[in-house]
């Protein structure tokens, strides 16, 4: 029965997958893979990667489908002229070739893999009680792979400095996005009223729970950017202009505080990220809570896209 | 089979029949506004029908109270995406 569910689900998703990249129009496509990482989502927790699974929802699916419907939007314009243009035979037959070899070369990589495949989970496993966490993926995440995650909240912070890069000159140091007015009776600013309490409450417990249980500071960031960017399409607050010292400093707050544990490391535990024996889940609880908040904004801001109006 | 597991598959079964009605409703009606009013009144029920036949197993009440919540987030969410998409609808195509 759970075999005909499986079995059903990937085909769904290859089928979906290729009707995404078929498809002519952008919008369409972008819809095509939102329904993408849902479906993923359901496989990931098929797989019992819940964490995986929350992930995807919220930041492959969610934040992604969410930029990629703005870009959608922003090639509206342009999308007659560039499906005008139709390439020559050579580009065509080039084109597939380059993506028939990748797609071979891939494959036989995969195939080539040992089976069974290496792994460490039996040490991680025989080690996670040292750092004192109990879902095992925070532990990796914070203890056994800190370097990674430290840089990964870095890259998030760069990809919001590469949207900002794209504002224009009268507008830099301005507010991000257009000014939103929606009617203040209307239902996008009653939703952005009643929602966002419950969104704080949800956002926090997700986070809270990742010490133990599937969940953590990525995925409730999203939800805590996703309910101050409800807010601020229903016309009730504003962005804060990116010039304000104020902004910057709770943008590069978290990422500072992980590299200045990981610095101390190095001399209280002889590694820099090393944490000092009984000390790793505090200090994996204080990288959290100094990421969330910072997180959250980072997100939010790559959503809000480049300051478009200047401070005044 | 007890009386919980019969309650549990006549539910679900019902929510999956408003899942397919309001499919092919969605398939089916002629514009958008008919199509927006097929898919939240059968997909509202649908969830609240799996919901409602799950709660019998699950373990705690704090359990059943977060699939009730993840219904009436739904439900909420359902209501106001309709409105919204509707507005644009009538925006992109107003009734003659």
């Amino acid at each position: 029965m759970m075999e005909a569910f499986n079995v059903g689900l990937a085909l769904l998703i290859l089928a979906l997958a290729v009707w995404t990249v078929v498809a002519r129009d952008t919008f369409a496509a972008v819809v095509g893979f939102v329904a993408y990482g849902l479906l993923l989502t359901l496989v990931w927790v098929q797989l019992h990667g819940i964490d995986v699974a929350l992930t995807e929802a919220a930041l492959g699916s969610g934040l992604t489908g969410a930029l990629l419907i703005g870009a959608a939007a922003r090639l509206r314009k342009t999308e007659g002229a560039a499906r005008a243009e139709r390439p020559g035979v050579s580009t065509r037959v080039a084109a597939a070739l380059a993506a028939g070899c990748v797609t071979a070369a891939l494959a036989v990589a995969v195939l080539a893999l040992p089976d069974p495949a290496p792994t460490l989970a039996p040490e991680t496993a025989a080690n996670i009680a040292a750092t004192g966490v109990g879902n095992p993926i925070t532990a990796v995440l914070l203890a056994f792979r800190a370097m990674d995650t430290l840089l990964e909240a870095i890259v998030v912070l760069f990809a919001m400095i590469g949207v900002w890069s794209l504002a224009p000159d009268r507008a830099w140091g301005g507010r991000p996005g257009p000014l939103h007015r929606a009617d203040p009776d209307g239902i996008l600013a009653y939703l952005a009223r009643v929602l966002p309490p419950i969104g704080l409450v949800v956002g926090l417990y997700i986070f809270w729970i990742g010490a133990d249980l599937p969940g953590g500071k990525f995925q409730g960031a999203t939800i805590l950017a996703a309910m101050w960017l409800l807010v601020v399409m229903a016309g009730l607050a504003d962005t804060p202009p990116i010039g304000s010292a104020r902004l910057r400093i709770a943008l590069v707050a978290g990422p500072v505080v992980f590299i200045a544990i990981g610095a101390a490391g190095v001399a209280t535990a002889g590694a820099f990220l090393a944490y000092p024996d009984g000390l790793a889940k505090p200090l994996i609880k204080v990288i959290e809570w100094a990421l969330l908040p910072s997180l959250a904004l980072t997100l939010a801001l790559i959503l809000a896209g480049a300051p478009e109006r200047p401070a005044k | 089979m007890s009386l919980a597991d019969l309650f549990t598959i006549t539910a679900v079964s019902a929510g999956a029949v408003f899942f397919l009605a309001g499919t092919v409703g969605l398939l089916r009606f002629p514009d958008a506004l008919t199509r927006l009013h097929a898919l939240t009144k059968a997909d509202n029920l649908g969830l609240g029908l799996v919901v409602l036949g799950l709660l019998p197993r699950v373990d705690g009440v704090l359990a059943g109270l977060k699939l009730v919540a993840i219904w009436l987030l739904a439900l909420l969410a359902g209501a106001v995406v309709s409105q919204l998409i509707a507005r644009a609808a009538r925006r992109a195509d107003p009734p003659a």
